[in-house]
């Protein structure tokens, strides 16, 4: 069984369709990666994955770990272990990165029965983790991507999903806006948490990342529909000939 | 307005005859282009004080003297070499706002980039310049940009085609030289940096001999979809320059542009940065540092529009002013009604060294949208002299400290620029200055005080 | 729609919980106001004459300003005409003349404060907090006045120290804050009935926090309450001010009036909880509270801190502010306002620098959610004397929903030229996407709300005392309501 499976999933937003029946099956320790021009549902897709409301699942079914996902609320799911790395991640003023990251890793281990960490346990993780993505110590008790600059923004959200170690991570255009230097220690971090457990769903607009993140899988997404599926060589003649998609 | 008609004799008599001789000339979209702004440049003339984006600023000084276009003038390989232009990368030579081929050397670029005067490019009837010149810049809104459009000729063209990795800097050298008769110049740019592609630019406006120049230069530079540019403007010209520039921003879906202002030259000094956040999730730092001592006017103009969700601004502009100098922040942001989640701040820092020197920091914020985060703050101070006491406690000299403390100042704006040959560049530069303005400062500060801290925050939600 | 917006409304829907009356007898006199009234009043509270007269030059201020209509009108909030003869001036609960102990106490005053959650218990010692309680108007028990007397620091009600301590009274009684300050300085000048007094001699610093929690119970009674504080040189005390109010259909005014006065090398902290009733969701009933609040740093190197945290009252309009006299002296004002459903709040400071190295802090964070209006309005004014002044002034709104509104008056005036001024401001918008942002880590929707609202605050209530910073949160999450938009 697949650790996540998609079947004819419709999603609406005020009515409008968004997506028009995606069909889609991701095993444990796969990459896959979904490509698609602007307005195609790429991001649709990734938030209904992680659960936001906001959007409206007229049809279809997502089966998580055997588990129905559109059941879940967004912090269960969470929980279940899947991760949105967000397009623009969200200010939250006031809260130290480091005490935000405490408490979603408690509510987590919590979820699961698990003791709560303290702030002794958990520093010495997070540093380590810092590392990973070279990130400086004093994002420590800055707040919540507070000041931070877009590229910061995004290894931060791979910083905590170094963290949070979830099952189904799931990154929205992770590499827009970033320069080569940053691309590499973003690329870095993700390979780095690549591993038999755990798939992904790497979304992107731009064909660059992939060079650096390989998938095992490529989907092109076009007005709401998979068209095309196939091997990381198909990333490439995207490069080529563009998503060739009348506007 | 009246100003401006003083002297419209010289300007008609100069396009009439830069007309007949300007490169691209018989292209009728350029002829047009450059008519419809020289008209536009007659009909509206110099602002005022009276004019809100001029208030703190007059140009009457412009709007008097009778400039002619300058002349082509010979400057040696060894004159250039004083300016320390000479990092790695590619260095463009422009004398008195003409391309000096001679002077400059382009070297061995990447394929995908094209670097070039934008004369001869405008000979050789290139489509891509025809196809951006001028469409970003607003002749409208602002006359000098009309007056650098009507008599544009050259300047650089650059263009990084997509996905192209640029990492030494393109150098821009603007040398104006002495003359008999105050002239002007209106260099004029065009960048263009592909989606995915990566750029440094520089633009350094620099002077030989003191007499009065008029340098009114424009750069449109595009950055395409998920493109990375920096972009600096350094002015270090003599104090009988009267420097205007303007630099408009156009960037695609998460594009990350970086503009950093450097003005420590000059006597008269505008820079105008203009970014328009096109597309979506895009990204604009507008840093800047500017030094006056003397009786030295600069004068920092952002107009930062935010036209698309998603999209972060950050202004920085941090200004040390001594005598009679005169600093002017003025930052505008206007956040259109579908930017929603616009992230905009502004942040102006002033060190004042003298009872004389002045600064007016205006922020301006115009919010249409309403789930926005505009944050602005301004503060004006002087040498912490506690600060300078205890350095000199532990055995710094008075100058020594005051650099020292002013370098620290200065460091807030170096620090935001990305390693590399461009910073080093700056950094020389400004060591420099910064060491003979701590020589020249000896008295104890305290200083004038204009600030218009209106805010305009009421209007959200 | 969503989950998260649902819990936010939820929070919304609770109750006032802190509503309810008590049943007590009362001691009142008509309604309508007059000089034969302040007599009255004068007359019931055994003052001296010095405080009979001085009521009365308010009174007659009062009623020329109110004749002339010059009830002030230019703060941004909205309310129906108050009728000031439709209103009791005085009530007290009646009760023994004299209390030997708390066990003398009328139970059902007791029963109250155990509802309130205020311990005046002997527990409260051990927390280190003396308590004077003022229910309704006259102070009905006073604890601690050994331990404190033992230092030679005065805290009692505002008629006893009249009766005991007439000098300290005489001299600093309106010295901050002057009759002829405002229209309802004036008229709490003229009718005040009670409230505290807080002396601390020369050196001496007050070991515990001084605490006390005002309560309006009676129906239709303007409350008028008058806190004066004093810290002799080199004194320093931390006051706590903390307020809960039952329901009730009718608007109640509240103008209070309360002045500091630090003299050299002293220090004053005065915190505010407010949570007075803020009328139902429809805007009906609540208090208006109208307060004018100031300390003066007379002396140098003195320094007065107010922090505190509005969430209560119909509308609030009140301005805690500091003179900045002494050289060296400094001035804080940490706050936060929260307005929902229809209040309204018009609040801010001013930090008048007058002398030599003066430094003023302003930090005002405002949250508005359902139709709540929040104005900040400061001013901060560097007069020609004040060379190298300091102010930094930082002010914030958060939005909930996009039916309520925030709006920032600053007015800066600055005489000298070395001053150094530094601002910010923001605004923004408590979103689905911030709520998604933290639910999809895994946290849960009402931990969610309380982290962002409780990090926006987090400056001021780091100036908080420990005991009032928890009971803040525990406020804020409670009374915030709205939807997002």
């Amino acid at each position: 069984m697949s650790l996540l499976e998609i079947k004819n999933l419709h999603v609406s937003v005020d009515n409008h369709e968004i997506l028009k029946g995606i069909d889609l099956a991701v095993n444990a320790g796969e990459v896959h990666s979904i490509m698609g021009p602007n307005g195609s549902g790429k991001s649709t897709l990734a938030q209904v994955l992680a659960r936001r409301e906001a959007y409206e699942v007229t049809a279809g079914e997502i089966l998580y770990n055997g588990k129905d996902l559109l059941a879940m609320k967004a912090e269960d799911a969470a929980c279940e272990g899947v991760f949105l790395a967000f397009q623009y991640p969200v200010e939250i003023p006031g809260i130290g990165n480091a005490y935000f990251m405490r408490s979603a890793l408690n509510a987590i281990r919590k979820y699961h029965g698990l003791d709560e960490m303290d702030a002794m346990d958990f520093l010495p993780l997070f540093r380590e983790k810092l590392k990973l993505l070279e990130m400086d110590e004093k994002l420590l008790n800055r707040s919540v991507n507070e000041g931070f600059s877009g590229g910061e923004k995004k290894r931060n959200e791979i910083l905590q999903m170094a963290l949070l170690e979830p099952k189904l991570a799931v990154l929205d255009e992770t590499d827009s806006g970033l320069d080569i230097d940053a691309l590499r220690i973003v690329a870095k971090g993700v390979n780095t948490l690549r591993g038999p457990e755990r798939a992904m769903i790497v979304v992107t607009h731009y064909q660059r990342l992939l060079n650096y993140i390989v998938p095992d899988f490529v989907h092109v997404l076009v007005n709401g529909r998979i068209v095309r599926s196939g091997g990381p060589e198909l990333a490439l003649e995207l490069e080529e000939t563009g998503y060739a998609v009348p506007a | 307005m009246i100003a401006a008609t003083e002297q419209l004799g010289t300007y008609l008599e100069s396009f009439t005859e830069f007309q007949k001789r300007a490169a691209g000339r018989d292209l009728p979209w350029l002829r047009e282009l450059r008519e419809s702004a020289f008209a536009r440049f007659c009909e509206v003339g110099f602002p005022t004080t009276h004019d809100e984006d001029w208030r703190f600023t007059n140009v009457s000084a412009i709007a008097k003297t009778p400039f002619e276009l300058a002349r082509d003038a010979k400057v040696s390989k060894r004159e250039v070499e004083q300016f320390g232009v000479d990092g790695p990368g590619c260095h463009l030579i422009f004398v008195n706002g003409r391309f000096a081929r001679e002077l400059s050397s382009i070297g061995q670029l990447p394929a995908g980039v094209s670097v070039n005067s934008l004369g001869e490019e405008l000979s050789a009837n290139s489509s891509d310049v025809e196809s951006h010149l001028g469409r970003y810049l607003n002749i409208q809104r602002d006359v000098f940009s009309a007056l650098n459009t009507a008599f544009a000729e050259d300047g650089a063209y650059v263009h990084v085609r997509r996905g192209v990795v640029l990492t030494d800097p393109i150098y821009l050298l603007f040398i104006s030289t002495t003359s008999d008769k105050p002239v002007m110049t209106h260099p004029r740019n065009l960048i263009v940096v592909g989606d995915e592609a990566q750029a440094t630019i520089v633009e350094d406006y620099v002077s030989i001999g003191e007499t009065p120049a008029f340098s009114n230069t424009a750069t449109e530079l595009v950055a395409g979809e998920n493109a990375v540019v920096s972009h600096y403007m350094v002015e270090r010209e003599h104090r009988q320059a009267f420097n205007i520039s303007t630099l408009r921003i156009q960037q695609g879906r998460s594009a990350n542009v970086s503009s950093h202002s450097v003005l420590f030259g000059g006597g008269l000094v505008r820079n105008n940065v203009h970014p328009v956040l096109a597309g979506e999730g895009g990204e604009c730092l507008i840093n800047g540092l500017f030094i006056g001592n003397g009786r030295q006017h600069l004068d920092n103009y952002m107009l930062v529009e935010h036209a698309s969700p998603h999209c972060a601004s950050r202004q920085f502009y941090n200004g040390i002013l001594d005598d009679h100098a005169h600093g002017v922040f003025h930052g505008r942001i206007i956040v259109h009604k579908d930017a929603q989640k616009t992230d905009a701040k502004q942040t102006n820092r002033n060190l004042l060294l003298s009872d004389d020197a002045r600064i007016d920091t205006k922020p301006q914020l115009e919010i249409y949208a309403d789930d926005v985060k505009c944050t602005h703050g301004a503060t004006i101070g002087q040498i912490e002299e506690n600060a300078l006491f205890y350095l000199r406690s532990r055995g710094i000299d008075e100058i020594a400290a005051r650099k020292l403390l002013l370098l620290a100042f200065a460091n807030e704006c170096l620090d935001r620029m990305a390693e590399g040959g461009a910073r080093e560049h700056v950094e020389k530069l400004i060591h420099v200055h910064l060491l003979q303005i701590a020589n020249s400062v000896t008295r104890l500060p305290g200083a004038t005080v204009g600030v218009d801290a209106g805010r305009n925050l009421e209007e959200i939600g | 729609m969503s989950t998260n917006l649902d819990t936010i409304r939820d929070l919304a829907q609770q109750e006032y919980k802190w509503g309810f009356i008590t049943d007590i007898e009362e001691e009142r006199i008509p309604k309508g106001l007059d000089e034969d009234v302040i007599r009255l009043i004068s007359t019931k509270k055994q003052e001296p004459e010095f405080m009979l007269e001085w009521r009365l030059r308010a009174y007659r201020h009062w009623a020329a300003l109110e004749k002339s209509q010059a009830e002030p009108k230019w703060a941004n909030v909205m309310y129906p005409a108050i009728d000031y003869q439709n209103m009791v001036y005085y009530s007290a609960p009646k009760q023994k003349p004299r209390l030997e102990s708390l066990d003398q106490l009328d139970p059902e005053i007791l029963r109250t404060y155990e509802k309130l959650g205020i311990p005046l218990q002997e527990q409260k010692m051990l927390a280190g907090v003396a308590v004077d309680a003022v229910f309704d108007s006259v102070s009905v028990a006073t604890t601690f006045k050994g331990k404190l007397a033992e230092l030679g620091i005065i805290f009692c009600s505002f008629s006893e120290a009249v009766r005991n301590h007439p000098e300290l009274v005489k001299k600093y009684l309106g010295s901050v804050v002057p009759y002829t300050d405002n229209f309802f300085a004036a008229l709490n000048a003229a009718v005040f009935s009670d409230g505290s007094f807080v002396y601390v001699p020369k050196g001496v610093r007050c070991p515990m926090e001084l605490s006390t929690y005002f309560r309006i119970n009676a129906a239709e009674t303007g409350q008028f309450e008058r806190t004066l504080i004093v810290a002799d040189e080199g004194a320093s005390v931390s006051y706590l001010e903390g307020c809960t109010a039952p329901i009730r259909d009718e608007n109640q005014l509240h103008a209070a009036v309360v002045e500091l006065v630090a003299l050299d090398n002293s220090q004053i902290k005065y915190s505010t909880v407010q949570n007075w009733y803020p009328g139902d969701k429809q805007g009906k009933g609540g208090i208006y509270n109208f307060v004018t609040k100031r300390g003066k740093c007379a002396g140098v190197n003195s320094k007065i801190s107010w922090t505190q945290v509005e969430t209560g009252s119909a509308i609030t309009w009140k301005y805690p502010s500091c003179i900045l006299q002494g050289d060296n002296s400094v001035g804080e004002f940490y706050s936060v306002a929260l307005t929902n459903n229809y209040q309204q709040a018009d609040t801010g400071t001013k930090m008048i620098h007058i002398g030599k190295n003066t430094r003023s802090t302003i930090v005002a964070k405002g949250i508005s959610a359902g139709h709540g209006q929040n104005t900040y309005r400061g001013q901060v004014k560097i007069l020609k004397g004040a060379t190298g002044a300091r102010n930094y002034t930082q002010c914030d709104s958060l939005l909930i929903g996009d039916k309520c509104g925030a709006h920032t008056f600053p007015y800066i005036e600055v005489r000298n030229s070395s001053a150094r001024m530094e601002h910010e401001a923001s605004t923004s918008k408590i979103g689905e996407d911030q709520m998604f942002y933290l639910r999809q880590r895994g946290l849960k929707a009402e931990d969610a709300v309380s982290m962002i609202v409780n990090g926006f605050c987090k400056r001021v209530f780091r100036e908080l005392p420990m005991e009032f910073a928890v009971e803040a949160q525990k406020l804020l999450s409670v009374s915030l309501e709205g939807s997002v938009g």
